[in-house]
């Protein structure tokens, strides 16, 4: 776990970048920093790892403050990844990712071979550790940035704004591979990015800053988008917040009717359309065990008649959602949130309804 | 055409103390010793003021003044200072000649790396040293072997002042010919002086390819 306690860091020059900031990031989730240009997220991520040093207040990192430790023995227990990669530009691949183990004085042999294993992890092309960084685009230079960082294994990783400089493509597979990596790494990561989507897409709990650096708000991205604290909150989330939130509740407890006879299936069941004179007409699938209330809302407004069709893992039917059933499930949602308050020691489920979402 | 017959078809010309293969050893001696000096000078304090950022306007001092200094009047104001009889006279003013292209170019190298490069290196936990070490010096590279090969033909070029003060090298041979009007030297001279010029540039080109990595090379 990482906590601020009162945390406040004024340049020389008098600007305030953080102002008393007190949170805790807890173990093995992610925490994210998020706020408009300048509110002091780089600043407080940077703290952790002493690339710059608070004015005033504690980081503690479980419960050691980080200013007990030695600069550069504290960063090599931290993965730390930031917007441009920061490869260095005249070593391998392959000698960027074992950076650190050769710090540490692993050998050569044993550090390249944990290289190969994080470039695979990465989902990089093993025929890339021979390449230099020059070689490679931007987002695969992202993708080795990130295996760089967690080369020595290290407990904690911070990431500033890492995919912010690439498409909107590449930036949602690499968002998709880090909540990959995370569910089976459980790494205590803190993220920076200014783009509330992000947040919301990847972190357990979000922590939004103010310009001056003050917190507005530390929730889980469902209480956020529920409950925002204040208008700035309200507003820095943004439009549709009622409909993102319901990517947080889970189609589970959606009552199933069964399968209609105007349903087309194939042989093994799985639908085809809905049946009319004109032929096939179109159809919105979800699955109840993996995918949200809002992927079951939006199967809905998929298909004319306004049924969702739920199917199973292999995507055969198994049941619909009527419009009045998807209301009743509004409802009973839509008003009274549930609670997700992020517990330090709470194992990142496997069946995360933001996890199937993409 | 005939002049460069005459030299260098001239047997005489190359045997005794004063025939071109010692001409050509004495002028790489005095210019290789100004240069070592001059790299041992300036590469460090190059590199050193670059990583510490402190210091900066030495580099801007030395830069300007050596636009400004004749390397001629200068060996006539050391050979002043000190007297002839030395090789201080010629070395001096060609180390002074030979530090500011090291100088400037190492240190723009090491400042011109990107501040994300730098600041990703701390990030990992490298100390200051290894930063500057492992990751400022090689991205640095390309630059400081530009200076280092600019300062060297500069020295090979005007290594001939030695023969001002009585030392030998091949500037003797443009020296003398002047002197006694035998225009076959002189010519004869300063062609040596540009193939010794160009030998150089070869050498950096090779040396180039050898240290640097391709990783930065590409970049520049
Ligand atoms: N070295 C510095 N000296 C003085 N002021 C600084 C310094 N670094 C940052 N600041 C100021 O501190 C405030 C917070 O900066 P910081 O980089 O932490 O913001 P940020 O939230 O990361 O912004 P962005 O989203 O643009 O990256 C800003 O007002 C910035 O101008
Ligand atoms: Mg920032």
């Amino acid at each position: 776990m990482i906590t601020f306690e009162g945390v406040t860091k004024r340049y020389p020059d008098g600007t305030v970048a953080v102002d008393d900031l007190s949170l805790q990031a807890p173990t093995g989730a992610i925490t994210v920093f998020v706020g408009p240009s300048g509110c002091g997220k780089t600043t407080s991520l940077r703290m952790i790892n002493r690339m710059i040093d608070a004015t005033s207040g504690r980081i503690l990192l479980d419960d050691q403050d980080v200013r007990a430790i030695d600069p550069p023995t504290l960063r090599r227990g931290i993965g730390y990844v930031i917007q441009q990669a920061g490869l260095f530009p005249h070593r391998k691949i392959v000698d960027n990712v074992a950076t650190v183990p050769y710090l540490l004085g692993w050998d050569k042999k044993k550090a390249r071979a944990r290289a190969m294993e994080l470039l695979e992890l990465v989902g990089l092309d093993s025929k890339l550790a021979g390449r230099y960084p020059f070689q490679l685009s931007g987002g695969q230079q992202q993708r080795v940035g990130v295996a760089r960082a967690l080369a020595a294994d290290p407990p904690v990783l911070l990431m500033d704004e890492p995919f912010s400089a690439v498409d909107p493509i590449v930036r949602a597979s690499l968002q998709e591979e880090l909540l990959h990596l995370q569910s089976e790494l459980h790494k205590t990561i803190v993220f920076v990015t200014h783009d509330i989507d992000e947040a919301i897409k990847l972190g357990d709990a979000v922590a939004v800053l103010r310009v001056g650096g003050r917190l507005a708000q530390m929730a889980d991205p469902a209480t956020l988008l529920s409950e925002p604290a204040d208008d700035f909150v309200r507003e820095f989330l943004g439009k549709d917040r009622g409909i993102r939130r319901l990517s947080f509740v889970p189609a589970t407890g959606i009552r199933l009717g069964s399968v209609p006879a105007d349903l087309e299936l194939d042989e093994d069941t799985r639908p085809l359309g809905w049946r009319s004179d004109g032929g096939l007409l179109p159809y919105g699938t979800f699955n109840p065990e993996r995918d949200s209330l809002r992927a079951a809302l939006d199967a809905a407004l998929l298909s004319p008649n306004g049924t969702a069709i739920a199917v199973d893992g292999d995507g055969r039917a198994i049941g619909v959602a009527t419009r009045d059933v998807l209301d009743e499930a509004l409802a009973r949602h839509g008003t009274r949130p549930e609670k997700r308050v992020p517990d330090p020691d709470r194992e990142v489920p496997a069946s995360d309804p933001r996890r199937a979402e993409s | 055409m005939n002049w460069l017959i005459d030299f260098f078809g001239t047997a005489a010309n190359w045997s005794g103390s004063d025939g071109i293969p010692v001409r050509i050893l004495e002028h790489l001696e005095f210019s290789a010793a100004a240069f070592l000096i001059a790299a041992l000078i300036a590469v460090p304090l190059g590199l050193l003021i670059g990583h510490t950022g402190r210091g900066g306007f030495i580099v801007v001092v030395t830069a300007n003044a050596a636009r400004a200094l004749p390397t001629l009047g200068l060996l006539v104001l050391v050979v002043l200072l000190i007297g002839v009889g030395t090789v201080l006279p010629v070395l001096i003013p060609l180390v002074v000649l030979a530090v500011p292209p090291i100088l400037v170019n190492t240190y723009e190298g090491v400042r011109g790396v990107d501040a994300d490069l730098r600041d990703a290196a701390y990030g990992m936990g490298l100390r200051g040293r290894q930063v500057l070490f492992r990751v400022l010096t090689p991205s640095a590279l390309p630059l400081i072997l530009l200076g280092l090969r600019l300062s060297a033909i500069q020295v090979v070029s005007t290594a001939s002042v030695a023969a001002f003060v009585g030392l030998g090298g091949l500037g003797r041979f443009i020296i003398d010919g002047l002197a006694t009007k035998t225009y076959s030297d002189v010519i004869g001279g300063a062609v040596l002086i540009a193939l010794l010029a160009l030998a150089v540039q070869l050498g950096f080109t090779v040396l180039d390819r050898v240290v640097v990595s391709p990783g930065v090379r590409q970049v520049r």
